[in-house]
């Protein structure tokens, strides 16, 4: 059994912390720079050059890997998996789709309808809505990677019970009058899920991962930017106070902060690593990772678009008290995974 | 041969376009290429997730940027 948790702990080393790279890292700050990694200076270039080379190549594998099993998973064969399915089973298989289901933005419209005019329960679509953008395998990998496996599992069950929690709240209040018209008005059509070669799988994963990386590279720089400045340049004191154990609305803060933002989940995991590294708790840093990737700008307005306000201000109020919850709940627990 | 690309302008449905035309010039067939930009239109097919290109009125490839030698196999 030791042996086990020890190859574990040594290929979560290797693979997902990198340790070797923060060690190659040390040695170009030291001899090439000429800073130690124990000044300010070396200590953030060192963060800086580690964390941005890590989560590229991170990003880079985790993407193909999980875009190639994703291409298994279209939200047309979702949505035929998902017809059918009464009650709170159907909240749970949305959610569980919804964290396999490749998904952008730009696709949250079409699969509202297209859900939608299926007969799907309007729960259930929001389950798969909200899920979606907030747990996914590149992001359980990442959350590994930074912060180990139990938090990234923690992470995985709360954002599912979110997902499902708040689906089955949107149908138990009967908001389907708040659907826009003209949603109800689509006809339904099926389409056979078009099979895919293993090479067209290859060459699909292959474009995600450049895509992604086109649109997410500068979040990433500065998130970890922000990561290095916490983490060398801000003292322990000021965060306690502001977003730590001191402020006992650091919940949220951290909440209310991330809503509004827009950032890809890779961005925020350095400045959420730093922030925990400071001593905030870790439901604060959760919350604020949610709150980022659940709820933002751009895809509030595409849902404005289908939704009439009422039921889109109802939506953005379950999941901000959800994550309120999971923020204060996991930071009277964390002594569990700390 | 009506060959209909399926998408609401964004970069990756423009490079779907331009790999189909290329792939219709290559091969040199007697073939029309139409942008459906209508997401009513686009859901007309059961496509959820653009881009997407359907040859004679069949969906052929669903959710991604077929290059152009991919789609000179289904023509």
């Amino acid at each position: 059994m030791n042996y086990i948790t020890q190859i574990f702990g040594w290929l979560n080393d290797q693979l997902l912390k990198m340790t070797w790279l923060s060690e190659l890292v040390k040695l170009l700050v030291e001899k090439v720079f000429g800073l130690s990694a124990e000044t300010r200076l070396g200590g953030s270039i060192h963060f800086f050059i580690y964390d941005v080379v890590k989560i590229f190549i991170l990003l880079s594998v985790l993407i193909f890997i999980i875009s190639y099993i994703q291409s298994y998973f279209p939200p047309e064969r979702t949505k035929k998996m998902l017809g059918g399915i009464k009650g709170i089973k159907g909240n749970v298989l949305g959610a569980l789709l919804g964290t396999i289901t490749p998904f952008c933005s730009c696709s949250s419209i079409p699969i509202f309808i297209g859900f939608t005019s299926a007969g799907l329960p309007l729960g259930v679509t929001f389950s798969f809505l909200i899920s979606s953008p907030l747990v996914d395998l590149a992001s359980m990998l990442i959350l590994t990677s930074f912060f180990g496996i139990k938090i990234a599992i923690a992470y995985l069950v709360v954002g599912l019970i979110l997902a499902v929690a708040g689906g089955t709240v949107i149908d138990k209040l009967g908001l389907e009058k708040y659907i826009e018209g003209y949603v109800r008005d689509i006809e339904n059509v099926d389409v056979e899920p078009v099979e895919m070669t293993r090479n067209e799988r290859i060459s699909y994963s292959k474009e995600q991962v450049r895509d992604i990386i086109k649109r997410v590279w500068i979040y990433i720089l500065i998130g970890v930017g922000i990561g290095a400045a916490i983490h060398n340049w801000i003292p322990q004191s000021i965060v306690e106070n502001v977003i730590g154990e001191n402020n006992p609305l650091a919940v949220v803060l951290a909440t209310a902060i991330g809503i509004p933002m827009y950032a890809d989940i890779f961005g925020t995991i350095p400045i959420a690593e730093a922030l925990f590294a400071k001593g905030v708790g870790i439901g604060t840093v959760l919350s604020f990772m949610m709150a980022v990737t659940a709820l933002s700008l751009p895809s509030m307005i595409m849902l404005g678009k289908v939704v009439k306000p009422k039921l889109l201000a109802i939506f953005v109020t379950i999941v901000s008290i959800g994550i309120l919850i999971i923020g204060y709940l996991f930071n009277a627990i964390s002594f569990i995974f700390i | 041969m009506v060959i209909k690309v399926l998408g609401s302008g964004c970069a990756n449905c423009k490079k779907l376009e331009a790999n189909a035309r290329e792939a219709v010039k290559a091969l040199g067939i007697d073939a029309t290429v139409e942008k459906v930009e209508d997401f009513k239109d686009i859901l007309a097919y059961g496509v959820m997730k653009t881009p997407a290109l359907v040859v004679d009125e069949q969906v052929k490839v669903m959710g991604r940027v077929a290059t152009a030698d991919e789609i000179k196999k289904l023509l």
